[in-house]
């Protein structure tokens, strides 16, 4: 009774995500793949980008702050940290970073600097959301995060 | 269209309704590369990766062949466009669909004047390799 409880939690915190545009379709794409063979699936892809991004991150930032900005470098970061964010599913994220690249590719630091504030800001939202959702997906138990159906 | 040549299909084997098919993933993002792999793991289990344009082309000159290369556009050493061009010089017959995060109505001709198949904006789905692969099979 318990475990349905949390999975029904579970099920509605993921659909708050998508409501509030936190995560889109892709994500939803992802706990497809999840199996008994891969039931951790979608946690390992998540932690591999938060990974990944926290490096991409603080590339972008040496790049905006030190020296004479290079634009086409920070815009091939950028595309790069994009890309990663749209294949999670990572709405917010990736609806800054296409603001951003418009300011790089207008050579518009000043609108580079706010919309990084941005970019980070949402990342770290989405990071802690998503912790809080897998603890509770682990404690709904095995196929927590599955699309609600029984295979 | 399942390849360029009848040769092709040395590499497939049906087995009732169940035919296996070898695929090489090429992308430098290794988010990317596991998603995919992964699935592409619902319809076959001969995955290889590799992770630029240059490791694919040295693959598949040593000797290595496969159905299907899914083959990102953005990478460095050797891009998407680059890496078709040399696979096809060197007589690859697999299929080869582009893979690109950019804006694909652009770039279509591109992929296609490199010598590709198919292209989808990135990331795959379930939905895409099903449309690709019904499309292959009814081409065979």
């Amino acid at each position: 009774m318990d475990r349905n409880h949390l999975k029904r939690q579970v099920d509605f915190m993921k659909r708050s995500f998508l409501d509030q545009g936190y995560l889109d379709e892709q994500f939803i794409q992802l706990e497809e793949l999840q199996d008994d063979d891969n039931p951790n699936f979608v946690e390992e892809i998540v932690t591999l980008f938060f990974n990944d991004s926290a490096r991409l991150l603080q590339n972008i930032e040496q790049a905006l702050v030190s020296g004479p900005i290079d634009f086409p470098s920070l815009d091939n970061y950028m595309h790069q940290f994009k890309g990663s964010s749209s294949s999670i599913g990572a709405k917010r994220v990736k609806n800054e970073c296409t603001r951003f690249k418009e300011y790089c590719t207008a050579g518009n630091a000043e609108g580079c600097l706010r919309t990084f504030v941005q970019v980070k800001q949402e990342h770290a939202i989405l990071k802690t959301k998503l912790e809080t959702y897998f603890q509770l997906a682990k404690q709904a138990g095995p196929s927590g995060t599955s699309g609600g159906q029984i295979r | 269209m399942f390849g360029k040549g009848a040769s092709s299909s040395k590499n497939m084997e049906i087995i009732g309704s169940e035919k296996k098919f070898s695929v090489l993933i090429v992308d430098d993002d290794p988010i990317i590369r596991k998603i995919h792999s992964a699935l592409l793991s619902k319809f076959t289990k001969e995955i290889h990766e590799v992770k630029n344009g240059k490791e694919a082309v040295d693959l598949c000159r040593s000797g290595t062949s496969f159905d299907i290369i899914f083959i990102d556009k953005e990478m460095p050493i050797m891009n998407g466009l680059e890496a078709t061009k040399e696979l096809r010089a060197m007589g690859v017959y697999s299929t080869i669909v582009g893979v690109t995060s950019c804006d694909l109505s652009s770039e279509r001709n591109d992929f296609i004047a490199a010598g590709q198949n198919q292209c989808y904006e990135k990331p795959l789905t379930i939905e895409k390799i099903k449309s690709l692969l019904s499309e292959l099979n009814k081409n065979n």
